[in-house]
């Protein structure tokens, strides 16, 4: 039933599934720690795949492509920050409506392209190591969005414990009131915290349209963006467990289909749920063998400087 | 949004129509005729292919008649509302388009008797409500038997959508057609529970492959599965839309929702006063499941598939004709008799040779 081509074959799957979700959250997981919670990832990831698209198709370079998916993603989470951050409007609400406006923007955009395909972001194989058994194609021949996601993953990582931007940004997220007080552009850190989060998303949504399904069609993300969004409150706000909530749910979505497949009998209904109660189960009960790991203590609360 | 605005709009037409009293008699003899559907226009897909229909009765009758659409209705109280309002700007027809606006159109065309309305693959009909569908399986069968021709492993891998009747009678009628080639078909089924998630249909794509199909039927609206089967070097089927670009080495056939020639026949009863209550359920022989050209198989295959083809449309041929034989043993059908059309709309079981079982039963 299994030999060793198919295990690769498999966790091949498995890493471009959990890569979109790993981008998204990972820009979500920033803005967050700011303190925004910016409920518009399934927008922004939209528009940066109607926009991706767009671009690449006409101008016949994925590197543009890309490119343009980032900046969109990132002007969308613009506005959000300027109704947010700048306005004090509700972030819930504005998060909502930026959705819904991406959601519409995006399918206007991409309407003519509807029906056209481009060729998939080829796989950049690593020479010799991509020869590997198994693991080889799996970590070293994949596409530039996956080595993308991995890189963000250091970066996010990296930046947040150890340099001193991150401990702005998180002292930020934790008592905007302090940062405040201490002299921190409360108001500017979070935009740019936003702005990677749009960046992200925008990113996420080029790796769908230009790599993982190389084609434009409306609503075309099908709910990733709340998935993502789901991935940064389970994984308590630490970016390594954001990553194993983005793998662990790309391997039970993946590994769900092959159970199918074989023909066990398993109702699908349950198969298809699987993925939501694996991730589930398995973050709640890592945040709740840590404790005192909540939720930045500003998150959600709009801060206007002379209160 | 884009519902937002097309209501908006719609309300705007309304207003315009109110105040149309002082207009010259030629504008008040346009026909206003409008659409709701349930996806968004550019799903490349269902409502893709339904907005295709819409274009095609502008194109026929020109500045005679207005159209519009609604993209996007969830099925349930919005529907009721949509239909409401669509109904109270002027249109003469509206065409609802999926199996859960069937109560809200009811409801609807109880309070406007003089208002024409089509709804698409529903049971319920009024004075003032038609039904319409099309039976998808006659292309469904000319899908297995070019399978069965062209699989080197004998397995055809399934993406199906819901187990809904439509869906599981798309594959026995596929089955039915491999085993009259290949008594010994095989078919891999996996459910992606949606009828539109690119990103699933390709991950069911890839999963399939991986498990040795060599041939990829679908009942989702995507052309995911089709690119992952040009990229893997397999062959596949399109659905809904003809999707010989996103597969040009894999494509077989693809069977094409057409729904241009109903429409244009409804909208002309209407305007000519002709329009009756009628249930319709067309299918090859009528235009309204078009398969695309047979591709990437050897002449022989071809020829086989197209025999059939006009053996379906010439009503030689049945796809459900007995025997069949559901999988428990029960016979369904006895050599001679076909199924009923009404086991076929409410089907539950699988054929005899499905190394399955329909999920939840």
């Amino acid at each position: 039933m299994l030999d060793t081509v198919m295990i690769g074959a498999v966790l091949a799957s498995v890493v471009a599934a959990a890569t979109t979700l790993l981008i998204a959250s990972l820009g979500e997981l920033v803005a967050e720690r700011a303190g925004t919670l910016n409920l518009g990832v399934e927008g922004m990831m939209i528009i940066g795949a109607a926009v991706g698209y767009a671009t690449a198709y006409s101008s016949g370079s994925l590197l543009l492509g890309t490119l343009a998916a980032v900046l969109a993603g990132m002007a969308l989470s613009l506005v959000f920050a300027t109704l947010t951050i700048w306005l004090a409007a509700n972030q819930v609400a504005s998060g909502l409506a930026t959705t819904i406006l991406g959601l519409g923007l995006a399918g206007l955009i991409g309407a003519s392209f509807v029906g056209t395909r481009l060729d998939a972001a080829p796989a950049l194989d690593i020479p010799g190591l991509s020869d590997l058994p198994i693991l080889g194609k799996v970590a070293f021949g994949q596409d530039a969005f996956v080595y993308a996601s991995v890189a963000l993953l250091a970066l996010v990582t990296w930046g947040l414990a150890r340099t001193r931007i991150g401990l702005i940004l998180r002292a930020v997220g934790e008592s905007h009131a302090a940062a405040h007080a201490l002299g921190h552009p409360v108001r500017k850190i979070r935009t740019l915290a936003v702005m990677f989060g749009g960046a992200c998303a925008g990113l996420a949504g080029a790796h769908l349209s230009l790599a993982y399904t190389p084609f434009w069609a409306s609503d075309m993300t099908a709910g990733r963006g709340w998935i993502a969004l789901a991935l940064v409150v389970f994984s308590a706000w630490k970016p390594l467990w954001l990553l194993a909530g983005a793998y662990l749910f790309g391997a039970v979505s993946i590994l769900q289909l092959h159970v199918q497949g074989f023909g066990l009998g398993i109702p699908s209904q349950l198969l298809s749920s699987l993925p939501y109660l694996a991730t589930v189960a398995a973050l709640v009960l890592i945040s709740a063998m840590k404790r005192g790991q909540g939720a930045p203590a500003s998150l959600g609360v709009p801060f206007v400087p002379d209160r | 949004m884009r519902k937002i605005l097309s209501l908006a709009l719609g309300l705007a037409a309304g207003a315009a129509l109110a105040g149309a009293g002082a207009l010259p008699a030629s504008a008040a003899e346009k026909l206003k005729a409008a659409w709701v559907y349930i996806g968004p226009v550019g799903d490349f897909g269902w409502s893709y292919q339904h907005d295709q229909g819409r274009k095609a009765v502008e194109a026929a009758f020109g500045d005679k008649v207005e159209t519009s659409y609604v993209e996007s209705v969830p099925e349930g109280p919005d529907a009721e509302r949509v239909i409401e309002q669509l109904a109270r700007a002027g249109n003469k027809i509206i065409f609802t388009t999926s199996f859960g606006y069937m109560e809200p159109t009811l409801k609807v065309a109880k309070r406007h008797p003089k208002v024409f309305f089509e709804h698409a693959t529903g049971y319920k009909r009024d004075k003032n409500m038609a039904t319409y569908n099309a039976k998808f399986h006659e292309g469904r069968y000319i899908l297995g038997q070019i399978a069965a021709k062209m699989s080197k492993t004998g397995t055809i891998g399934y993406i199906a959508s819901f187990p809904i009747p439509e869906v599981i009678s798309g594959i026995n009628a596929m089955m039915l057609g491999a085993q009259s080639v290949n008594p010994d078909m095989k078919v891999k089924i996996v459910w992606v529970n949606s009828w539109f998630d690119p990103a699933k249909e390709a991950d069911a794509a890839k999963a399939l492959i991986d498990q040795g199909v060599d041939i990829i039927a679908q009942h989702t609206d995507s052309p995911a599965a089709m690119q992952v089967a040009e990229a893997r070097g397999v062959k596949a089927f399109g659905q809904s839309s003809d999707m010989i670009k996103f597969g040009p080495n894999a494509q077989l056939t693809s069977i094409v929702d057409n729904w241009a020639p109903y429409y244009v026949e409804r909208v002309k009863e209407a305007m000519d006063g002709s329009w009756k209550s009628t249930d319709t359920w067309a299918g090859l022989k009528e235009g309204e499941v078009h398969m695309a050209d047979y591709t990437n198989m050897p002449d022989d295959v071809k020829k086989l598939a197209q025999e059939t083809e006009a053996k379906i449309k010439s009503g030689a041929l049945n796809p459900f004709q007995g025997p069949v034989v559901k999988q428990d043993g029960t016979v369904v059908a006895k050599a001679g008799e076909a199924v009923a059309d009404k086991d076929i709309l409410s089907m539950n079981w699988y054929v005899k040779g499905i190394d399955d079982k329909v999920p939840g039963q």
